[in-house]
Formats: structure tokens, sequence, C-alpha cells
């Protein structure tokens, strides 16, 4: 035993790791290109609803619905008819594929509702992601280098926001936003509804990232780098760019990559709850929560649990597995404090 | 210690505070009227003598009223559920979920510390994969797929426990595990990183050279101070396990304090909101300074330092 607890070689683990990291990345970039080159498609067809004969039709390679529905979705009211019938091209091979994983409830392609909820997903990941690497690190690295009273009056409001029940705020920051924003986008209320989840969720995706990044000035202020740059006559300034900000960016960056799939999961647990993402637009966790629902122990469509749920799991499992590589990588002596 | 104590009681009085300053502000902020919600609607004479009645008709005034309701801990009555008072909804509810959150926090370490040891005394060997495999999908499934997954195996397939309701052991056990399972996987994480970096260090070393046996080194000696990242952890996370479960909760039909805060926002019950924002942030910050206590009689090196 005492050979295997002082064996301190990083081998063995690597190889696999990385085999799982570059599927991982492989993964979602394929994902991302497919669901980008569907979003032509997508945007019009996510809602196109058949309630004839696709509700809850299993998955076929066979197309269910006929191509004219998609057609009629496609043109603004008043277009004329278009004048071929049969689709083309791209479009034709879009439309081979939207019986592929079967049709939910309203008999809407759960294809075309996959790729467009991916984005959505993503998105909001990213700003979140996005609001984190913006606020948290200016927050976290003033308070870290101003320090003092300042520091202690910044972090007690990151404390105070840490204990705000996140469902409560959510909840009110849906119902204050939501108006002056629908009014902001004339009306057009989806649009409205994932500005108000990027703003709920990107609202406490800064507080890890500020502590991190405060603890990181901190120290920083301390090494003998620092130090000796101010002996030798450097400015503040110069000093916070060329010292402390180089320092700053790996760790940064790699808990901004943390953060995207802790907000995807917070979105489809507000959807679950019914708080997050509002019918008719997708998200992974609404197509999620939506196939959750649909379980029952009668009839089993288990096409709209599965594949939403599946995507889901699948996503977040690959950026994590990014993420946790790249924190190992750039921190390998990291207390994991991003699971805060 | 005792000044120690009284500062950080301080403290976590202010930050109560804040946060019930700040909930105030978002409630009133925010349109809508708990007494025209929905259906539940009363005239307008009604709503008046109502607000007069508990001091809702000037807000600077329902705020103080409100606060020196609750320093006696009484929350006042709700607006949406006749004969109810919050204190009996948060009393009937917290139980409930304290019991699932705390179960779930003692699942959570004695699943997840052993793990995480084994991992770092293994480590680069496929126990130590296998546990990080286990660790990623721990993080990466939400509650509601594990639990809904896992009522079709026990429940629908194999019809060993009961689906949903309260009130026997059997009902217990689904939304336990449910809820432990990220914690397990955090916890896990930490305790193996923590022990991964307790075991080079020179006192490790020296136990194993003075001929201890590798299983008393690493539960008596290495553990302690490995478990300190675990400990810090605990505080948020317990906390989060009593209230924040709302979706645990919903899954498994739970009767617990999450679907007030969710309903009592939609309905804007402002004493209710007000009253459960309170019980949470005051959770949050007696559970973080147990766990900060407990880092420092863990840990003698902070000891000294007070």
């Amino acid at each position: 035993m005492p050979d295997r607890v002082s064996q301190l070689g990083g081998r063995g683990r690597e190889p696999r790791r990385n085999r799982a990291v570059a599927a991982s990345v492989t993964f979602l970039a394929l994902l991302t290109a497919l669901s980008a080159a569907a979003l032509p498609f997508a945007s019009d067809w996510h809602d196109v609803q058949s309630l004839d004969r696709a509700v809850r039709h299993p998955p076929s390679f066979q197309p269910v619905v006929s191509p004219e529905v998609f057609d009629r979705a496609e043109r603004r009211p008043g277009e004329a008819r278009s004048e071929e019938r049969a689709p083309h091209g791209l479009k034709n091979i879009a439309f081979h594929l939207t019986s592929l994983l079967g049709h939910d409830d309203l008999g809407r392609s759960l294809m075309f509702r996959l790729l467009p909820a991916y984005l959505i997903s993503a998105g909001i990941g990213l700003a979140a992601a996005g609001i984190a690497m913006v606020v948290g690190v200016l927050w976290g690295m003033t308070a870290g280098l101003i320090g003092g009273r300042t520091d202690l009056i910044m972090m007690r409001v990151v404390d105070v926001l840490y204990g705000l029940p996140y469902i409560l705020m959510v909840i009110l920051l849906r119902v204050g936003l939501t108006p002056p924003l629908s009014t902001l986008f004339h009306g057009n209320s989806p649009i409205a509804n994932v500005v108000v989840l990027f703003v709920a969720i990107g609202s406490v995706s800064w507080l890890t990232m500020a502590r991190v990044v405060r603890g990181q000035v901190l120290s920083l202020k301390e090494s003998g780098f620092v130090e000796s740059a101010r002996v030798s006559g450097a400015s503040t300034w110069r000093i916070l760019r060329r010292h402390v900000l180089p320092n700053l960016v790996a760790t940064s960056l790699t808990y901004a990559l943390l953060v995207v799939p802790q907000a995807i999961l917070q979105e489809s647990f507000l959807s679950y709850l019914g708080i997050g993402i509002q019918q008719p637009t997708p998200s992974l966790g609404r197509l999620a929560a939506d196939g959750v629902e649909a379980v029952n122990t009668f009839v089993g469509f288990w096409w709209l649990l599965v594949f939403p749920c599946g995507l889901l799991v699948i996503t977040l499992l690959a950026l994590n597995i990014v993420g946790d590589a790249l924190r190992e990588w750039f921190d390998p002596k990291s207390r994991a404090a991003t699971l805060l | 210690m005792i000044r120690w104590l009284i500062r950080r009681l301080w403290l976590g009085l202010v930050t109560v505070f804040c946060v019930y300053t700040l909930t105030f502000l978002m409630v009133i902020a925010v349109p809508g009227n708990p007494f025209q919600q929905g259906q539940h609607r009363v005239a307008a004479e009604t709503e008046m003598a109502l607000r007069a009645r508990y001091h809702m008709d000037d807000n600077w005034l329902y705020y103080w009223e409100f606060l020196r309701g609750a320093a006696r801990l009484d929350f006042g009555p709700t607006f949406m559920y006749a004969d109810w008072t919050c204190n009996q909804i948060i009393g009937s509810a917290l139980p409930v979920s304290v019991l699932i959150g705390i179960l779930a926090m003692l699942t959570a370490v004695m699943i997840g510390v052993p793990l995480g040891v084994w991992a770092a005394q293994h480590k680069n060997t496929w126990i130590d994969i296998s546990c990080l495999a286990l660790v990623l999908v721990g993080i990466s499934l939400p509650t509601f797929v594990t639990g809904t997954s896992l009522i079709v195996l026990f429940c629908v397939s194999w019809k060993l426990l009961p689906i949903g309701g309260w009130g026997g052991v059997s009902h217990l056990v689904l939304p336990v595990i449910t809820l432990a399972l990220p914690f397990t996987a955090y916890i896990a994480r930490l305790t193996r990183s923590g022990m991964f970096d307790v075991l080079s260090q020179d006192f490790v070393r020296t136990a194993f050279a003075k001929g201890l046996a590798p299983r008393r080194v690493v539960w008596h000696h290495a553990l302690k101070p490995a478990l300190l990242p675990v400990v810090g952890y605990l505080g948020p996370a317990t906390a989060q396990a009593l209230t924040g479960s709302f979706v645990v909760e919903k899954v498994f039909g739970v009767p617990g304090i999450g679907q007030h805060f969710v309903n009592a926002a939609l309905n804007r019950d402002a004493g209710l909101m007000l009253g459960a924002v309170l019980v949470f942030s005051t959770l949050l910050v007696l559970f973080n300074m147990l766990a900060d206590a407990a880092y420092t009689l863990i840990d003698p090196r902070i000891r000294q330092a007070l």
C-alpha cells in the first residue's frame, strides 16, 4: 500500500482522460455545428404542430408529416404559396429527419425542437459564463486589490446574494422584468423570456468567480514577483496589467467554463419548476421536464423522455469533463472551490 | 474563541438583515398584489381594512412591523391560505425538509468520504477512474431525471417502494437517495483531492517510515486534515439540502418548504415570502458558522491564530 500512496506520477489516468476530453470536445463541436446548420429550418419548424397524425408518433425513418405543413409554417401571412412542392437540397435532407426522434404531444418534431433547444441552453450557459467572467473577475479583483474595509463590504455583498433563496429571486425578477422587456422587444415575449433567464442565472453565476478571483489576487499580492516589481518602482497599474491579470486568465477561464454546465442545469431546474423557459420556446431543460411529465404507468412515450434527458445529460457530462480536465491542468492543487 | 463567536454571530445577523432588506425591496418593487391574485380577490374596502390591520398601507411601517414580529418569531398571517398563519405553514413544512436534508447529507458523507479516500489511495488505477466517472455523472444528472428514473425503476418496474406520498420510512428512501447523489459526488471529489494532498506531506511519510499500518496512517493521521475542504463545503451544502431541495420535493410530492417558496413568490404573498426567506438565510448563516467552527476545531493552525 505505501508504494501506491507514494505514487505521485500523473500517468495512468492521463491517456484515458485525454480520450474522454477529446470525445467530449468532438461531441460538443459536432452538436453545435449540426444545430447551427439546422437553425434556418428549426427557427420556423420548432413549433409546427400536426394534430391529425403525428401526435406522440414514435421515432421513424419515414417522415410522418407532409412537407406542405412545414412549408406553410415558413410563409409569412399574405405571402404567396411557393411554386415547387417537394423540398429540395438541404431542406430535403432536413425534412427527412423530422420524424427520426419521434413527435411530441402536439405532433411537433422532437428533432427540430431539440436542435434549437441545444443552442438556447448553450446560449444561457455562455451568457452566464460571460457575466461571471466580467462581473466576477472585476468584483473579485477590486476587492482583493483594495483590501481593507472595501474588501470586507464587497465580500459581504457576495455573502448576502448567496443567502438569497435563488428560486424566489428568479420568480421576482421574471415578474418584474418581463413587462418592460416585452415592450422593449415589441411584444416578442419569447425573447423577453430568454433575456430574463439570462439576467436571473447570470446574477448569481458570478458570485463563486468573485470569491475565487479575490483569493487568487490576495495570494498574488503576497507573491515574490509582485513585491519585487513594487520595489523596483512599477506603478500600481503596471503591476496589475503585467503581473496580476496574466495570472488570473487561466483560473478565471477555467471557472467560467465550469459555469456553463451549472447554468444549463439551473435553467433545467427552473424549467422543471415551471418558471424557466416558457412554451413554445424549447430548451434542453424545458424538453427534459416535458419528457418527465409525459412518463406514466400505462403508456410509455419513451422517446419523449430518453432523447431530451439523454442530450441534456451528455451535454452536461461533456462540459464537465472538459472543464474538470482544464481545472486540473491549470490548477492541480485546486481544492475544487468551484463546487461551492 | 468567545470573541470570534460573538463576531461571527454579529456578522451573521448583519447578513440576515441585509438579505431581508433586499428581499423586501424586491417584493415591493415587483408589480402584483396579494389581495387581487387570480381567483383570490377581495373587495376594495376589505383590502383597505386588511392593509391597515397588518400595517401594509405604508411600506416603511410594514418593513419594521414585520421585522419586529420576526424578532418574536411571529411571521404573521398569510394572504393566500385562509386560516393559516405563516408560522403554521413554515412549522409544518420545515421539519419535513430538515429530515430529508439531514438524512441526505449523512448519506452523502458516509458514502462520499470513503469513496474519496479509496480513490486517493489508488490514484491512477481503474478504481480512481471509475470514481471520477461516478463523480462526473453525479454532478451532471439533473435531480428530476435521477428521481424520475428511480421511480420508474423501483416503483413502476419492481414495485418495491411507493411512488409518492409522505408518512412512512419507505417514502423517505428515494427522495433521500436522489437528493444525496450530487452532494455525494462533490464530497467524494473534495475528499479525494484533499486526501491526495495530505498523503504527499512529510508527516505522512514519517508515519509510514515508523512502520505504521497503511490503514492506520490513512484513517487516523491523514483523514482529519484531508477533510478540511469537505467541512468547509458542508456548511453551505447542508443549508442548500435543507431548503433548496425544491426539485426533489416536487418529483416525489414531498410536503416540504420548497413549494412554499415558489407559491409564495407566485402569489406575491409578502408575509410568507419574507418569513421563508428569513428562515432560509438564518439556516444558511447558522450552518456556515457551524462549518467554520468545526473547521477551527479540526485545524490546530487556525485554532492557535484565534
